[in-house]
């Protein structure tokens, strides 16, 4: 008991020290723990994605100081969000980003934007792929569409992260290029939402590629179509015939829907330049390591990597473009 | 057959020196995070998993999955010992753990625990072992209305029989549905009742609940009482496993409910919290000595252990084999497994036969290690009553904020916590039962959204929920079990009675 006492009382000490706020130094480098903040639960992809990299900087020794992922999911990652917001001028805290860097706010009003955290740098963007269950009847994206229009509205079920976030944009992009209504049915996780297109529970999905591989290479999922402008870079077959550059770009198929979601890394407001360059650099270190081109690889991630004007060129883009979106399929709050 | 050939191979891949010293500093980090409340399982592989990054895959996952176990084991002594649950599958260990403890009878309550903690997850390694494709299939048939019908099923073989007037289970109950609402609602994306306040986003957490409700409330009451523990008498005696262990078979009726019970909510994955629960709700149901239940019954303790351990054993075949996680603790893990460059899924098993059957032969071996290892503690921790209340109970108090806080690395959390406490107080003073409130907290959110989905899914009609043969049969045995005080009440009275006709929900 008495060493357990002392792992609490080691750790009590550990946890006020992350938490207390830390005032800005010259010639930068960070002199304690950096908190690298998850606006997502365990297991997800952001998640996986900070796991991932927490591990490559602690392997390869690229800092000093460690690096700590810490889940802050509350009101779909605002919580996570607000954090590092009000954190002013904490450069020993950074956040990873997915789309509900732009949704959140959106459709829960909570008050915060991109604006008022630091850009860092784009990581990598995510793709979407419409999957349907490889003994459902429809090989291609138009036979799909086809028979989304012969039914009932609602009679098609589609299955997705969460509600009013990026698989629900896309499930309304879709609805309004077929000129048909789904059922859309949020899940919690995509690694569920995958499993529930394997158990016919639901007719389709708009999974990440990294959600449902294990699946496809086991051949009980199909992909249909990319939601992306052109086919993946990927050309290592993954099942015994298909790569992932195999599966067609939507729009060629006759459904004219993209969607891509930034892996991003964003810092406190106040931070200085010198502290931002501090993790620019990091992050090219990271993006060297043997370790990143296989996860990219594994997760068929589109690696592009963007940092000052043309990183917030790009992000305000998205926000007008997912303005627009939620706009339209009325999702934003009142 | 060849699982048998394939099971000794792992035996070979696991049995090295090296892999057994991770199994040994496995179970011992997993027990002292077991131990301290909020820290738990989950959080507890997240911090650790970039340590094993530099190890072989297969002898990183053997230590991980030896922290789970340990961590699955831990959670049981402070829940006896305090009344404080470690983690959530602890809860229903406390019922009649706490209760032993307090007569002075820790020790035999702490060997109880681990030793069902060793039968239930053994029971489902062996399944594992042999049924692991067969039961992945099974795992697949679980769409929302299953989940809503096993959630269902927990709550009545949990409700209705408790000793408090139906009116406070039922007002306790629905304190617990109003706080499991709080935050983000998964199905409409929108916040509900957090009235502007960011520190309500995340919504109640479980845990902090349970730290506050069960150990500052205990803490209170006790202050209250006199400043000691009553279970200070107890004698330290080092026989008192073997003593116990005399005891444990007349049990086995209990225990192999219980593995039933575990494995399935496992499997499905239901998880190990509602396992303990349904599991403990179960085995007061069908006990003769039904109203000792509460008060110190070694059976209430057999019951949840087993099935929170086969749970949480059986919670790892759906994360290799779907690549679903049956836990949070899972979850991290799965993670793990990605940035080993192993995918889980329906191939992990053929394409990485030397990882698979490792990690099932460590299973193996990490438990009865895990065994031993607690059970030569028990006296120890059995002592630990010993130490005057003024020495321990600040002590108690601290672990208690430092667990809260670690839950979401947040202070609103310990504030929350205190607010708890005071709650469990009072909810004792006026005997309100804290059970229903508990489970309503951690099983209310996920029963609505499954609800939901299945709305979704059928439009709005209630015959989803007799729609087939396995969603129906779920549903149909849930409520025979709830009217079932009833039926005896009825028998009782006028001799015939008849069977319960499932009705219309």
């Amino acid at each position: 008991m008495v060493f357990t006492l002392r792992r609490a009382f080691v750790a009590a000490g550990f946890a006020v020290a992350v938490a207390s706020p830390f005032p800005a130094f010259a010639a930068w480098e960070p002199t304690k723990p950096v908190e690298f903040v998850v606006p997502a639960g365990t297991g997800g992809g952001a998640d996986q994605m900070a796991r991932f990299i927490q591990g490559v900087v602690a392997k390869n020794n690229l800092m000093k100081q460690p690096l700590i992922v810490v889940n802050k999911s509350g009101g779909a990652g605002a919580e996570g969000f607000l954090e590092v917001k009000n954190a002013k001028g904490d450069a020993n805290k950074i956040i990873i980003t997915l789309s509900n860097l732009f949704t959140t706010p959106l459709a829960t009003g909570v008050p915060f934007n991109w604006k008022d955290l630091t850009p860092v740098a784009m990581l990598a963007l995510d793709e979407f792929v419409l999957w349907v269950n490889s003994e459902s009847p429809y090989k291609t994206t138009a036979e799909y569409m086809t028979a989304i229009r012969g039914a009932d509205a609602g009679k098609f079920r589609m299955a997705g992260t969460g509600s009013k976030q990026e698989d629900q944009i896309i499930t309304v992009a879709l609805e309004k290029a077929v000129g048909k209504k789904m059922t859309y049915i949020p899940f919690k996780g995509g690694g569920d939402v995958a499993v529930q297109l394997v158990g016919k529970h639901v007719d389709s999905t708009v999974n990440n590629p990294i959600e449902a591989v294990a699946h496809w290479r086991a051949g009980t999922l199909r992909p249909l179509c990319v939601f992306d402008s052109a086919p993946m870079a990927y050309t290592a077959k993954i099942t015994a015939t298909q790569a992932w550059g195999d599966i067609p770009p939507c729009k060629t198929q006759g459904l004219a829907v993209e969607y891509l979601m930034l892996r991003g890394i964003f810092m406190a407001p106040g931070v200085t330049q010198e502290q931002v360059n501090f993790y620019i650099d990091l992050f090219k270190k990271v993006r060297a390591t043997p370790d990143w081109k296989k996860f990219t690889e594994d997760g068929a991630f589109k690696d592009s990597f963007m940092v000052g004007k043309d990183f917030v060129d790009w992000v305000s883009q998205a926000e007008t473009i997912h303005k627009q979106l939620m706009q339209e399929a009325g999702f934003i709050a009142k | 057959m060849e699982d048998i050939g394939n099971l000794m191979h792992g035996f070979a891949v696991a049995l090295t020196w090296k892999n057994l010293l991770f199994m040994f500093v496995g179970i011992l980090l997993g027990v002292l995070i077991g131990v301290l409340p909020g820290l738990g399982g989950a959080n507890g592989v997240a911090i650790l998993l970039p340590l094993t990054f530099t190890m072989p895959p297969t002898s990183a996952i053997i230590m991980l999955s030896c922290i789970y176990w340990g961590a699955l084991f831990g959670g049981a002594i402070t829940s006896i010992l305090f009344n404080i649950p470690g983690e959530p599958w602890s809860v229903a260990t406390t019922f009649d753990g706490y209760p032993m403890a307090q007569k002075g009878r820790a020790g035999e309550a702490l060997t109880a625990a681990f030793t069902s903690s060793f039968v239930g997850a053994f029971f489902a390694i062996v399944l594992i072992t042999f049924l692991a494709p067969l039961v992945a299939k099974f795992a697949l048939k679980f769409g929302p209305p299953e989940y809503f019908a096993i959630q269902l099923l927990t709550f009545c073989s949990f409700v209705g029989m408790g000793r408090e007037p139906p009116v406070k289970t039922i007002a306790a109950m629905m304190i617990g549905f109003a706080l499991a609402a709080v935050g983000i609602d998964t199905v409409t994306g929108t916040l509900r009742m957090t009235y502007g306040m960011p520190a309500l986003l995340q919504g109640f957490d479980f845990l902090v609940a349970v730290i506050g409700l069960f150990g500052l409330g205990e803490i209170f009451l006790t202050m209250e009482e006199g400043l000691s523990f009553k279970g200070k008498s107890g004698r330290i005696d080092p026989k008192i496993v073997w003593k116990t262990w005399k005891e444990l078979p007349r049990y086995w009726a209990t225990s192999l409910r219980a593995c039933l019970v575990g494995c399935w909510m496992g499997i499905t994955p239901g998880g190990a919290t509602p396992a303990s629960f349904m599991s403990y709700g179960m085995a007061r149901r069908f006990a003769k000595n039904r109203d000792k239940f509460g008060e110190g019954e070694i059976e209430g303790v057999v019951a949840p252990e087993t099935a929170a351990h086969a749970a949480g054993t059986s919670a790892l075949l759906p994360m290799l084999t779907l690549g679903i996680p049956g836990s949070p603790t899972a979850a991290v893990l799965l993670g793990g497994l990605l940035i080993w460059g192993l995918q889980p899924g329906p191939l992990l098993f053929v394409e990485k036969k030397d990882f698979v059957w490792g990690l099932i032969a460590s299973m193996y071996l990490g438990n009865i290690v895990g065994l031993i290892v607690v059970l030569t503690t028990v006296p120890w921790w059995a002592a630990i009553l010993r130490i005057p209340f003024a020495i321990i109970a600040p002590v108690i108090v601290v672990i208690c904020a430092i667990g809260a806080y670690t839950v979401h690395n947040n202070m609103f959390d310990v504030v929350m916590m205190v607010v708890f406490g005071v709650i469990g107080y009072v909810f004792k003073k006026l005997k309100y039962p804290l059970a229903p409130f508990v489970l309503a907290l951690v099983l209310g959110d996920m029963a609505e959204t499954s609800f939901r989905q299945s709305m979704l899914l059928s439009g709005g009609n209630m015959g989803i929920f007799w729609s087939n043969p396995l969603v129906g049969s779920i549903v149909t045995l849930a409520l025979v079990i709830l009217c079932w005080p009833l039926v005896g009440k009825l028998r009782s009275r006028g001799g015939g009675g008849g069977t319960p006709a499932p009705k219309e929900a």
